[in-house]
């Protein structure tokens, strides 16, 4: 497509715009992790007056931050397992069998999505406590309690992109593994898993990164020792002194994993919403 | 009400059937047993506590019912009737945060969306560092969004942050030193909230309408150009029509997820949001959770649903129809 002056004028325009937009918040985070604590709590330097790594030492002493972290990653690890999993069967179900109800559970996970988080986090608050006093199993401050509630916030779109990535994989494919003696699920487990692997890995970096982030039932579904980086990192700013330098170590290093993760695999996210949902 | 479905662990899928009902049995709930996991979790996080929480609305559910609310005296409409009453200073508070979360999503919706399109639009073309600037404006939305936001809050301080030090010393459109502007406190911290929110939210309609654009045929374009359109033409009657149904799913979702934010505000300003910034998520966490009244809580996040519920059947009703006709 032949394109006006214009037109290139403004990509420049448009696009220099947005590489500023993004590049400034990165930049003081990454920039101010470098800096000593005096730099921190004067004017804005744009760059340090010396280099230190100290912050990203001090980070694991000033709070338990090591402890969030172990936190974070066992729940949103165990979250995403989960929540992949009970995607796939389901997904399974909705692409490749008819049966009563199937519009209505699909209309049903989807609009779950629409509720406001806070509509059901009292009622939810008071039932994970009032389970925890009739049964005996803790679902109110502790981990568990916190997977479950998670791997439910990915569901519903975990299903609804595998099941379109399920159904764009030709049906021809599984009636030869039943020919082969595979039941359904064998050919689930042999055919349609291998060879879904980008929309699973998709489904997958979501699942975690809203586990990861997640900020408003931690901070009420947690205690002290379980509570994870979301509500932890929040704790520097309780403090008297906030050392910011250490509160931008701190969160450069919790986005690390997520950022590295999501970049080495966003074009199966990009595939996988070209493939299911934007259709 | 207190008769709940314990949290079932996932059923493991039933391994291959010996006898021949056993396999026929199988073929007709096997649907049913892939399903059963999703279920007995949607029902026990979103679908029961949501029914729970309407008839909590209905509970004079004080701090002294919290451990034992089979017994809170039923309180009818008396919740909807004192969180409505717009006379009292209960009302007014509801009434007052509704319009900051009006105003807060109609503004985050329109920039996120306007900079993702005219983002995604712009690098439709193959150009050189076409894949790293891609990669690049992926990254507010891959990182946790406290690591972002207290990166923003950061920015914002008054007397130590980026912003003041670009605005005041730099450019010198705001005042320095003792009259530096605050950003995080009074009529400033409303589009301190709206500029962290776009910068969270418009990568990912920027990513949304870049997999839209990837199913527009090529051949629209050509025959466009055939037809002797030029460049604003065949966005005009070619990308716009061709984006229409990803948009308007993209505007929902922004419209949900931005409406219910709470997490953006918790992180930039803590536990007590400026009035000018008091999203409804907020005001409702912090008038639960700060008096333990859940009964009016839940009568608050009933009406929002109610409200949110209005607005999406609306919504689909009309934009529904518009594609029809066009």
């Amino acid at each position: 497509m032949s394109e006006p002056r214009w037109v290139s004028w403004a990509r420049r325009l448009v696009l220099g715009f947005l590489v500023l937009f993004t590049v400034l918040p990165l930049y003081a985070m990454l920039a101010s992790s470098l800096k000593p604590l005096s730099d921190v709590q004067g004017d804005w330097h744009w760059l340090p007056t010396n280099l230190t790594f100290e912050p990203f030492i001090e980070i694991w002493s000033t709070i338990p931050l090591a402890k969030y972290f172990v936190n974070s990653l066992i729940v949103s690890g165990t979250a995403t397992v989960l929540s992949v999993t009970i995607a796939i069967f389901a997904a399974y179900a909705v692409s490749r069998f008819e049966f009563r109800g199937k519009n209505l559970f699909s209309i049903t996970v989807l609009s779950t999505q629409m509720f406001p988080g806070i509509l059901f986090l009292l009622p939810l608050f008071l039932i994970f406590v009032n389970i925890g006093n009739a049964t005996g199993i803790v679902l109110y401050g502790s981990r568990l309690g916190l997977i479950i509630t998670y791997l439910t916030f990915s569901l519903p779109f975990a299903i609804w992109m595998l099941a379109g990535y399920f159904a764009s994989i030709p049906k021809e494919l599984d009636e030869a593994a039943k020919v082969d003696g595979c039941g359904p699920l064998g050919a689930l487990i042999r055919i349609v898993i291998p060879a879904s692997t980008p929309g699973i890995v998709a489904v997958a970096i979501y699942a975690f990164m809203t586990a990861w982030g997640e900020v408003l039932f931690a901070s009420v579904m947690t205690d002290s020792d379980t509570r994870t980086l979301a509500v932890g990192l929040q704790e520097y700013s309780t403090q008297v002194d906030v050392y910011w330098n250490q509160v931008m170590a701190a969160s450069l290093v919790v986005s690390v994993p997520v950022v590295a993760g999501f970049l080495l695999l966003q074009r199966y996210l990009v595939a996988g919403l070209t493939a299911g949902a934007v259709k | 009400m207190t008769t709940l479905t314990k949290p079932a662990p996932a059923p493991a899928p039933p391994g291959p059937g010996k006898s021949a009902r056993a396999r026929v049995w199988r073929g007709m709930s096997l649907p049913y047993l892939l399903l059963l996991p999703a279920v007995v979790l949607e029902l026990l996080i979103h679908l029961v506590p949501m029914l729970v929480g309407i008839g909590m609305s209905f509970l004079k559910l004080t701090q002294f019912y919290i451990r034992n609310w089979a017994e809170a005296p039923v309180a009818g409409l008396d919740n909807y009737r004192f969180v409505l009453d717009f006379n009292a200073a209960a009302g007014r508070a509801l009434m007052s945060s509704f319009w900051v979360t009006v105003q807060y999503t109609v503004a985050s919706v329109a920039l996120a969306w306007l900079l993702g399109t005219a983002g995604a639009v712009l690098m439709q073309r193959e150009f050189r560092g076409r894949g790293g600037l891609r990669t690049l404006f992926l990254v507010p939305y891959a990182l946790p969004m406290y690591a972002a936001v207290i990166t923003w809050a950061f920015m914002f301080q008054r007397d130590t942050g980026m912003v003041n030090s670009i605005l005041g010393d730099t450019l010198g459109l705001v005042g320095t030193g003792g009259d530096a502007p605050f950003w995080l406190i009074g009529d400033n911290s409303f589009w301190s909230l709206v500029i962290v929110s776009v910068w969270r939210n418009w990568p990912f309609a920027f990513l949304i309408i870049m997999a839209g654009l990837q199913n527009i045929p090529r051949d629209l374009y050509e025959a466009a150009a055939i037809d002797g359109a030029g460049w604003w033409r065949q966005f005009r009657s070619v990308t716009q029509p061709m984006l229409r149904p990803v948009n308007q799913v993209l505007f929902l979702v922004l419209f949900l997820w931005t409406f219910n934010d709470f997490n953006t505000p918790y992180v930039l300003f803590g536990e007590s949001a400026p009035k000018e910034a008091s999203l409804i998520s907020i005001h409702i966490y912090q008038s639960s959770f700060k008096t333990w009244n859940f009964g009016l809580g839940s009568a608050m996040s009933v009406l929002l649903l109610l409200f949110l519920l209005l607005v999406t059947a609306v919504y689909l009703a009309v934009t529904s129809r518009r594609r029809t006709v066009v």
